[in-house]
């Protein structure tokens, strides 16, 4: 069963030029040219997407969620990176 | 103390904070089982709910007709393939799924084991069995697990379709012939019970609502569900002068909803244990379309092995 079990995909599509590809599920198939085929199929029935990316679900390496705090916690205290942290005053226009 | 809050209690409060999970988020074993059997489930209703459909594609009235049946099967077979990825984000794999399926282990919407006899039954299924869908799914929206509840978003947007052109076509029939009107009552008299079935047992004969409820994975209980799905079709059948085929449904202005009869229960619990016109004939084609399609699989898997094989020699090394 295993040998007829097709590996996963995932699929990527751009709704339309300008936008950027955005993740949209999974699904399953033998090769990539049968992924992009069947995330026609599945993903695109009223017209959601201009252009696909399929990747091996397998190929793809996520940041662990208990790392989220060594990884994302060191720009919370950054506050100066935002430009609302800058007293201009108000007269000042155009800034 | 305040150092003594277990994963379970922080996971509570995580989701009681309104936040979603994601699939490589710590959660309680229950949770993940939970979700594996309610999605599968649900993704197992989408693929057995094309068959009676199915049953009209090639006996569509006119041609519009059989283009709007098709596009709507093959929004069914999407469905259930969005719902199939969202549980397998929970590392459930595809097949183990369908071989429970097909084992009987796994359970689908009982409603699917109703026979469509008549052309009105394409009607009834739109208007209230995806109706009746709609309402638990609109609610899954806001589910806690965030792939469920995506797939939910893009569910809910493509069921608005089905159940307007189910209304449709029980409208055609209602305004027509006496003989349509008759179908499109006979149709209604058969599936409405039924469909108030699909909302699940009565909220006190429902022992895993609570905790779906505590873990945001459902929102609002079987019965109230049930309620809103009535209250919502009832002016829908007097618009069409049909009938709903209970004595006792009536409006009550103290409650603010409509008061309806008994459910036969008892119906409900022998289709689920495999009694119902057609369960067996539903699981026996499903084998039979999956054996079918054995030869498909192997040759598909054959091809990209030789491409790969072409495409490995044609790179030099490096």
């Amino acid at each position: 069963m295993s040998e007829s079990n097709w590996k996963l995909w995932e699929v990527f599509l751009r709704s339309k030029n300008g936008l950027s590809h955005k993740h949209v599920g999974s699904l399953h198939a033998a090769d990539a040219d049968m992924a992009i085929k069947n995330a026609r199929d599945v993903y695109t029935r009223r017209s959601e997407g201009i252009s696909i990316w399929v990747v091996p679900s397998e190929e793809i390496t996520a940041s662990a969620p208990d790392e989220k705090d060594p990884l994302f916690t060191p720009s919370d205290d950054k506050v100066y990176r935002h430009p609302t942290f800058y007293d201009i005053p108000d007269d000042v226009e155009h800034m | 103390m305040g150092t003594n809050v277990s994963l379970e209690d922080k996971f509570q409060a995580y989701v009681d904070a309104e936040n979603k999970v994601e699939p490589k988020d710590w959660m309680p074993e229950k949770y993940r089982r939970t979700l594996i059997r309610q999605i599968s489930q649900h993704a197992h209703s989408e693929i057995i709910g094309m068959q009676p459909e199915a049953n009209w594609i090639t006996r569509a009235p006119s041609l519009r007709a059989k283009l709007i049946l098709l596009a709507k099967v093959q929004d069914e077979a999407g469905h259930g393939l969005y719902l199939y990825s969202a549980a397998e984000t929970l590392g459930e794999p595809r097949e183990k799924m369908i071989a429970d399926l097909q084992s009987g282990k796994a359970k689908y919407s009982s409603i699917f084991n109703y026979p469509t006899p008549s052309w009105a039954d394409m009607g009834t299924i739109g208007w209230l069995v995806d109706g009746a869908a709609i309402q638990n799914q609109v609610m899954l929206t806001r589910t806690s697990y965030g792939p469920y509840a995506r797939a939910m978003v893009k569910i809910c947007k493509e069921e608005s379709f089905h159940q307007r052109q189910g209304y449709e076509i029980v409208m055609k029939l209602a305004q027509g012939t006496p003989e349509q009107r008759s179908m499109a009552q006979e149709s209604l008299n058969r599936w409405w019970w039924p469909s108030l079935m699909m909302f699940g047992p009565s909220d006190d004969n429902s022992p895993n609502s609570e905790q779906s409820m505590q873990w945001k994975i459902k929102r609002k209980s079987n019965d109230t569900l049930r309620q809103e799905f009535i209250d919502k079709t009832v002016p829908q059948a007097e618009y069409l002068g049909l009938t709903i085929p209970d004595a006792d449904l009536k409006w009550n202005p103290e409650r603010g909803h409509y008061d309806f009869g008994e459910i036969d229960w008892s119906e409900f619990y022998e289709v689920i244990k495999g009694n119902g016109p057609c369960n067996k004939e539903r699981i026996a084609h499903h084998k039979k379309a999956h054996e079918d399609g054995a030869w498909v699989r192997e040759a598909a898997n054959a091809y990209a092995k030789k491409q790969s094989a072409r495409k490995a020699k044609d790179t030099p090394a490096a």
